[in-house]
């Protein structure tokens, strides 16, 4: 998983405070996005490809996950599935009410 | 009793049992506050009317800037420079609990202590910009019952708050109390102080998403 000799841990070190400038250069990209008066779909789109990109730096790096055991990995692909079913939900309700309105 | 495969990873899963334990319940996390952002994209969808703030209220408050067709949604109520100075507080917590795992694995003990207090502080700072943020709302007699957006907004960023106090209460004992456990199995303590890191990572993650989707859009 992570380095043990005090070499590679000190290179860990400089990846974390490099991820954390990264990190605090997309908040502000994306406080100013939100001052573009984007479309809604566009912004709401955009909001979210940068906040993923964030929330993927820190899964990444700061919880290791790119150098994880695989039963992290099968634990999170079951938790990824359901989560998308409890995300897909309200789609497809909103899907069943337009079929409802135009029937 | 010993309790097996606390420093040596277990052969079967290939971790300690502590870090499969909280993967475990940060998958349950994430069905936690999945549902409840699921519930408020359904609302969102779903009623015309979610994000816009009532009229009465915006005479009682004032002062909000207008939308496209004349209405004032509900971020423009909310306190984005507080949230935001808050994302840029949790991310720096984020970097220095990982630099307090790494000093642990450096043998530094001393640098552990500043960068797990520093990031009590920063724990402390959320909670107080939060808690002057709902003191705001307080004060211009917004409730959880006065809209449905802010029944959604109080419950996301209420939850996200408990977990910042759970985080609280365990890096407090591991920065205090909890920390003569380096002086007798200091790898063991090295291993509580990664997964306490996954945890306050996963608060991180949380606000990463509430930010843009209650203050910005």
């Amino acid at each position: 998983m992570s380095g043990h000799t005090a070499e590679e841990i000190k290179g860990e070190i400089r990846r974390y405070w490099l991820v954390g400038f990264a990190l605090f250069l997309l908040t502000l990209v994306t406080v100013g996005v939100s001052y573009l008066h984007l479309s809604i779909g566009l912004a709401v789109f955009v909001a979210l490809l940068i906040a993923c990109l964030k929330g993927g730096l820190v899964a990444a790096v700061f919880m290791h996950l790119i150098s994880e055991r695989q039963a992290i990995y099968s634990l999170l692909l079951l938790t990824v599935l359901f989560f998308a079913i409890v995300m897909l939900g309200p789609i497809g309700g909103r899907l069943g009410s337009i079929g409802i309105e135009g029937g | 009793m010993q309790i097996p495969y606390t420093v040596h990873e277990r052969p079967d899963t290939g971790l300690y049992n502590g870090k499969l334990g909280v993967w475990l319940f940060l998958a349950s996390e994430v069905m936690l506050f999945g549902a409840l952002f699921s519930s408020y994209v359904l609302l969102r969808t779903g009623d015309p009317g979610f994000m816009v703030v009532p009229h009465e209220i915006v005479e009682a408050i004032g002062g909000a800037a207008h939308g496209a067709h004349g209405e004032v949604r509900w971020p423009a109520e909310l306190n984005v420079p507080i949230a935001f100075i808050n994302t840029l507080v949790l991310i720096f917590s984020s970097v220095t609990i990982v630099m307090s795992w790494a000093s642990l694995r450096l043998k530094d003990f001393g640098k552990f202590r500043l960068w797990m207090g520093i990031t009590l502080l920063c724990a402390f700072a959320f909670l107080g910009l939060k808690g002057v943020e709902y003191a705001q709302k307080f004060d211009h007699h917004l409730y959880p019952d006065t809209a449905n957006f802010l029944a959604i907004y109080f419950t996301l960023t209420g939850l996200h708050a408990l977990h910042v106090i759970g985080g609280i209460v365990v890096n407090a004992y591991l920065w205090g109390p909890g920390a003569k456990m380096w002086r007798t199995e200091p790898e063991r303590f090295t291993n509580r102080i990664e997964i306490a890191g996954l945890y306050w990572h996963f608060v991180d993650l949380v606000w990463i998403f509430l930010f843009p989707a209650l203050y910005l859009l």
